[in-house]
């Protein structure tokens, strides 16, 4: 198939661990909301971590894809 | 449970998460040409992916909820699900079973077993598997949108439509292809999402030592946060074997024997082995070497499972035992049974009947455990001056002590998560789900469109016909899962019910798959006529048996209420009751076919079983490999890494 699955799950942690630092930094000092997480800005450090990977997918799967373009796309159905 | 309200970030990232998966629904459709691309994802995939999603397929409602509910009710014999029950028979899949299952070009399991042994076979395992599958998914959307329904105080039928109007679309969309592509970012949402709570939690409670020492007052008090009624050795909670000489020394209430036999050899290969849901991933990688590592590359992440899942439960008992702001959820009283509780409290009231006798009345119409102090004490103010009914409601809710071990993970998630995280971890939640479903409504449109509906129903039609039966049975796969999720709506501990039903189904079927592939001398009269009696000894024991705490019913005994007589035998808990139905089953299933074949004809030649029995087929030689990516060697390694877990936490 010609879909690399890499590319949506990349895409995706990058989408949603952007969010999570920008929420992080949005509400960062809101000590009512992460005193359940234990008086860590969770948001921010857990979304860095979702970014890194999603990138970690992400690129790879990008700079592939670049290279042989003719190759990539092969008949559909067999 | 109170109600958790969500930020707009929450529902910002389940929304991304819904647009990926049902875009990759999207994505994928145009490659659906063939019924084979649709139902078989045309065995085109890398290893990594298929073994990522035939992990993914099973981390369903029963490993994130289910193993969760056990980490707080068994503590770390739950591991066994994973050290005991999973490792090992994946191994033997990969490195035995998986050169027949792709070798054979079978596109089902029952496929392989019309091909090894008769038409018979085929069509009594792909009915029960068709049964099996359909009710595992209807049971894990039910405990969904029950959770959700909880915790946020969402809809229980909007949960339970819309989640699987997600599935049916990326699912009707790109078929197999989809629902595996789609797993392995399920996959990897379930681990990122709940790491935190792993994390948090276990900072909350200062550490594993903390953990342990903790665990260990609880078993020596196991009544104070109702996880056992009888004081246990201090390392109930905290050991895998250590316990299990005698069945009362642990809170599963098993002992070595049953572990060893009944779960980790019959029920673990009856499932891994034999189950077409995790063997369709497989099946669906783009050769036979692929093929062979997919299951030992799902064993990798499988084998650190218990640190995601069971850990937060332990950690829930714990908490629940140490700090004042944290107990295990309740069992939620409402509906019919709130109404009964109810009515009985006035009845009581009214005949002015003595405190404990009316204890004993109303707790057994609410049909759990209440505390007796507050149910007097609601009794006699009630009788003083009437209280009003939502008063009344609540504190009745408030006066039930039975865990409702189910919750333990939603209410770790509730409160270690803020918002932002929250969000995260519901979609994992969401996923797990979607990935179970998926996995059961694929491969049910499977068996259904080739091995009921062309086998039996349609012979000799088109192709295009069977890519557009697959699509239907696809929509009316999820329609039957959203009718069993109803049914499943009655009944309580999920995973005793999965359980009883892999035994009931699973447990004989090994015995039938283990002789067909390496006895060449098993006929076709031997495997069903062994099936058949394995399964009906599955019945009869249940039937026959029971566990301690249960009423004769649901929970086993049905045979020996039938004609009046006490159960023949009654187990210390439902699990050890289900494991040693396994073992009954594969015995009488293994002799069975035994005796059968060999007083009947063989009606396959050795040239016809070629590629289908272990003993006439030519082995894959993996010369030109690297040890670690042969699959006999990383599996030994595995197992080995395994016994070493097995050992460390003895």
């Amino acid at each position: 198939m010609g879909l690399d699955i890499r590319i949506p799950i990349g895409w995706m942690f990058t989408a949603v661990g952007g969010l999570l630092v920008l929420y992080g930094i949005l509400t960062n000092g809101n000590a009512e909301l992460y005193r359940r997480s234990l008086n860590i800005n969770f948001n921010f450090w857990w979304g860095l971590v979702l970014l890194a990977f999603g990138l970690l997918m992400l690129i790879p799967a990008l700079l592939k894809k670049e290279e042989p373009q003719s190759s990539q796309q092969p008949p559909p159905g067999q | 449970m109170e109600v958790i309200k969500l930020a707009w970030v929450d529902y910002l990232i389940i929304l991304a998460y819904t647009i990926f998966v049902v875009g990759i629904g999207f994505a994928l459709r145009k490659y659906m040409k063939s019924s084979a691309a649709f139902l078989l994802a045309g065995r085109s995939i890398p290893a990594w992916v298929t073994g990522l999603a035939f992990m993914a397929a099973n981390l369903g409602a029963l490993e994130v909820i289910g193993m969760a509910a056990n980490g707080a009710k068994y503590g770390m014999l739950a591991c066994h699900f994973y050290w005991v029950g999973a490792i090992p028979a994946m191994v033997f899949l990969a490195v035995f079973m998986m050169p027949f299952y792709y070798g054979s070009k079978a596109r089902s399991v029952p496929e392989y077993l019309k091909m090894r042994f008769d038409e018979r076979v085929r069509c009594l395992n792909s009915i029960t598997f068709g049964v099996m599958t359909m009710l595992t998914s209807g049971i894990s959307m039910h405990v969904l949108a029950d959770l959700l329904r909880q915790l946020l105080g969402w809809n229980y039928n909007a949960c339970l439509w819309l989640t699987s109007a997600i599935v049916l679309l990326y699912v009707f969309k790109g078929g197999l292809t989809s629902a595996i592509y789609t797993e392995v970012l399920q996959f990897f949402m379930i681990v990122l999402g709940f790491a935190p709570i792993v994390f948090l939690c276990l900072k909350d409670i200062n550490g594993w030592a903390a953990l342990k020492d903790t665990l260990a007052q609880v078993a020596q008090n196991p009544q104070v946060v109702n996880v056992g009624s009888q004081p246990f050795p201090t390392n109930a909670w905290t050991s895998c074997w250590a316990t299990t000489g005698h069945p009362a020394n642990n809170p599963m209430g098993i002992d070595w024997f049953g572990v060893l036999f009944g779960l980790g050899f019959v029920l673990a290969f009856g499932y891994w082995c034999t189950n077409f849901l995790v063997v369709q991933r497989a099946l669906a990688a783009k050769d036979m070497y692929a093929a062979r590592m997919t299951p030992i590359i799902a064993a990798v992440p499988k084998m650190i499972f218990p640190l995601l899942v069971i850990l937060p439960g332990m950690v829930a008992v714990a908490l629940a035992f140490k700090c004042a702001d944290y107990d295990i959820p309740k069992k939620p009283l409402e509906g019919r049974a709130m109404q009964k509780v109810l009515a009985a409290l006035n009845e009581m009231v009214e005949k002015q009947v003595p405190p404990t006798e009316a204890f004993e009345y109303i707790s057994k119409e609410a049909g759990m455990a209440m505390s007796q102090e507050k149910v007097t004490a609601l009794i006699r103010e009630h009788a003083a001056h009437p209280l009003p009914e939502n008063e009344l409601r609540a504190r009745l809710q408030a006066a039930i002590t039975e865990n409702d071990y189910n919750n333990v993970m939603l209410s770790m998630l509730k409160r270690y998560l803020p918002n932002g995280l929250l969000g995260l971890g519901l979609t994992a939640l969401l996923a797990s789900f979607m990935s179970g479903m998926a996995g059961n409504v694929t491969a049910f449109n499977t068996i259904w469109t080739y091995d009921i509906y062309q086998a039996y129903i349609a012979k000799n039609k088109s192709d295009e016909h069977y890519l557009w039966m697959g699509r239907m049975i696809t929509v009316i796969g999820v329609l039957i899962s959203i009718a069993c999720a109803y049914i499943a709506k009655q009944y309580g501990n999920i995973m005793d019910l999965v359980q009883l039903v892999f035994g009931f189904v699973n447990a004989p079927l090994f015995a039938t798959f283990l002789l067909g592939m390496f006895w060449a001398r098993a006929t076709g009269d031997g495997a069903f006529y062994g099936l058949l009696g394995g399964t009906l000894t599955s019945a009869l024991f249940h039937g026959l048996t029971l566990s301690q705490n249960n009423a004769p019913g649901i929970k086993g005994a049905w045979l020996a209420k039938l004609f009046g007589s006490t159960p023949v035998h009654v187990f210390q808990s439902e699990m050890a009751q289900n494991f040693w139905l396994a073992c009954f089953a594969f015995t009488v299933c293994f002799l069975l076919t035994v005796v059968i074949s060999l007083f009947t004809k063989r009606t396959k030649t050795e040239e016809e079983l070629r590629g289908l029995v272990y003993s006439l087929t030519p082995r894959i030689t993996d010369h030109g490999r690297p040890w670690y990516a042969r699959p006999a060697t990383a599996g030994a390694v595995l197992l080995i890494i395994c016994l070493i877990l097995n050992i460390i936490f003895w």
